[in-house]
């Protein structure tokens, strides 16, 4: 009850926008000065730093690296598509004699011969190697048979008898089945995914006791000035406020530090890879981090400072006492 | 203003520190509490400025039951109060105006007010050209009165002061002294804590003398 009047006697003498200018200053005060407090703890500041962003930038290049990876496999659609090689000495009318013999298969869906010129245009259009292959004066690729199973054949037990039937064709050299390596390419990308999260999982958390343990000696160092506070009156949110701010810098800085360490890691490697694309006639981009992931990448890691300096906080202002 | 309703405190391991203490400090009185070392003088002041709690009894603040308040008050009541150590604490890493400012920070005010309001202060302990310097660059005295200047920024109800001239030589200490009135002399209840039998004798003020924990004598 007379706390209320006494605010009641604060607000008529400062006025609303007077009260709401003074907090707004408080928050620019705590931003600035905490900003103030590391640099002028420059070194020990800058190993902490340092150190959170060696761990968030290994979460956030093995993200950028399956990220790139995925731009690979992307442009490929799982199927359960099967390519029949034909060996070297079958002619093309052989093979098409060979499509109407498979095509009395019930199972099939669509039996398409791909004769030894077609392979050859194809080849040159998606390899990269177009103009090598001009100077080749026969032509090396062999005719291909691509056969669509039925839908509903699509458990992988009948898809491989149907391979091993297929197989034993006298004409046929090898055979492939799409499926098998798109889902083993996938499986391994879903392996290093589930890797990325894990390991993105296990960097914030250091990230996070970094900033709660450097929270910690800053608030034993400023144990004096805490206790003061208290006993002329100040709240426990006034007191974490610049501790909080720090926080947020640590992690703002250590992102900003991590972004650039990943761009200087890929800015290494990124020669290398142009050579490999120019050879794919540029088949590959290196993808950076972009606008939007640079921002997430900012603010979640800015979040982490906060709540670790946040844990830290919560169970030691309490415990701290005006003697 | 006030008010002590047989309060003892028993620490565990030091035992009884107050025992059965009762007096009641009216608004505007300015009283002196004084004892041997270890009488339990300081205990006194902590359980007013909640620092610790009373294992019995009751104290009252302005009215309010300190034993009642919640720990999330307890920054409130604090705000009520003036609370002047014999080590200043002042933050020495901050200008003497910082220092002074900080109870006004803490409560919110706009930066006019802030500067209008520590000059105020500052003037009355005669330190208004010393703003801008550190605490460790001026004398025992100095530092101490800009503790009381933090002390009567905020326009505090009760000012406590725990051993205020303890450092300071005879003609500093009576100078303090003289600013204690001047805060009483507007109204503001003032409690101070001192062994210094000479200068209470002089100043002729209410002395609550503690004796083991026990409250002796009351003379006015």
């Amino acid at each position: 009850m007379k706390n209320k009047v006494h605010s009641r006697h604060h607000r008529q003498s400062s006025g609303f926008s007077d009260k709401s200018q003074a907090y707004l200053h408080i928050h620019l005060h705590a931003l600035f000065s905490s900003l103030g407090r590391l640099c002028r703890n420059s070194f020990t500041s800058l190993m902490t730093i340092v150190v959170m962003a060696i761990a968030i930038s290994l979460a956030s290049g093995f993200y950028l690296l399956l990220a790139n990876m995925q731009q690979l496999t992307a442009n490929i659609e799982a199927s359960n598509q099967i390519s029949l090689f034909l060996k070297s000495g079958v002619s093309d009318r052989a093979g098409e004699q060979l499509v109407q013999q498979i095509r009395k298969n019930t199972q099939l869906d669509k039996v398409v011969l791909i004769s030894k010129k077609q392979a050859l245009k194809e080849f040159k259009d998606y390899s990269g190697f177009g103009n090598a292959l001009d100077v080749l004066e026969i032509n090396p690729l062999p005719v291909v048979i691509q056969i669509l199973p039925k839908n509903t054949l699509n458990d992988l037990q009948s898809l491989e008898q149907l391979l091993i039937e297929l197989e034993q064709l006298a004409q046929v050299d090898f055979s492939q089945m799409d499926m098998q390596w798109v889902e083993r390419l996938q499986s391994i990308m879903q392996i290093m995914q589930r890797g990325a999260i894990l390991l993105s999982g296990l960097l914030s958390l250091a990230v996070l006791f970094i900033t709660g343990n450097t929270i910690r000696l800053e608030l034993q160092n400023r144990q004096d000035e805490v206790q003061i506070a208290k006993l002329v009156g100040a709240t426990h949110s006034f007191i974490q406020r610049p501790f909080l701010y720090t926080g947020f810098w640590l992690g703002f800085i250590a992102g900003i530090m991590a972004c650039l360490l990943v761009a200087l890691m890929i800015m290494m490697i990124q020669n290398p890879i142009e050579n490999l694309s120019i050879l794919y006639d540029g088949a590959f981009n290196l993808l950076f981090l972009n606008l939007t992931e640079t921002l997430v990448l900012l603010a979640m890691t800015s979040l982490l400072g906060i709540l670790g300096a946040w844990g830290v906080l919560h169970y030691q202002l309490q415990q701290i006492k005006p003697e | 203003m006030l008010k002590f309703d047989h309060v003892s405190k028993r620490y565990q391991d030091a035992g009884d520190a107050l025992i059965d203490v009762s007096f009641h400090l009216q608004k505007g009185e300015m009283a002196f509490l004084t004892g041997h070392s270890g009488a339990g003088k300081s205990t006194l002041l902590k359980l007013i400025a909640m620092m610790e709690l009373c294992s019995r009894g009751h104290v009252l603040l302005d009215g309010q039951n300190l034993n009642k308040v919640r720990e999330k008050q307890i920054p409130f009541i604090r705000r009520k109060l003036g609370l002047i150590f014999q080590d200043n604490k002042l933050l020495q890493d901050r200008t003497i105006f910082d220092n002074v400012a900080l109870p006004l920070v803490i409560s919110g005010y706009g930066q006019q007010q802030i500067a209008r309001r520590v000059r105020a202060a500052l003037d009355k302990v005669g330190l208004l050209r010393k703003e801008k310097k550190y605490p460790l660059t001026l004398s025992g005295g100095e530092q101490q009165r800009v503790g009381i200047a933090r002390a009567v920024v905020n326009k505090p109800q009760l000012i406590l002061a725990d051993e205020p001239t303890g450092n300071l030589d005879p003609e500093l200490s009576a100078e303090v002294m003289q600013l204690f009135e001047q805060f009483q002399n507007v109204g503001v209840t003032v409690l101070i804590a001192s062994h210094d039998i000479d200068l209470l004798k002089q100043m002729g003020h209410r002395v609550l003398t503690l004796d083991h924990g026990n409250l002796k004598t009351r003379s006015s």
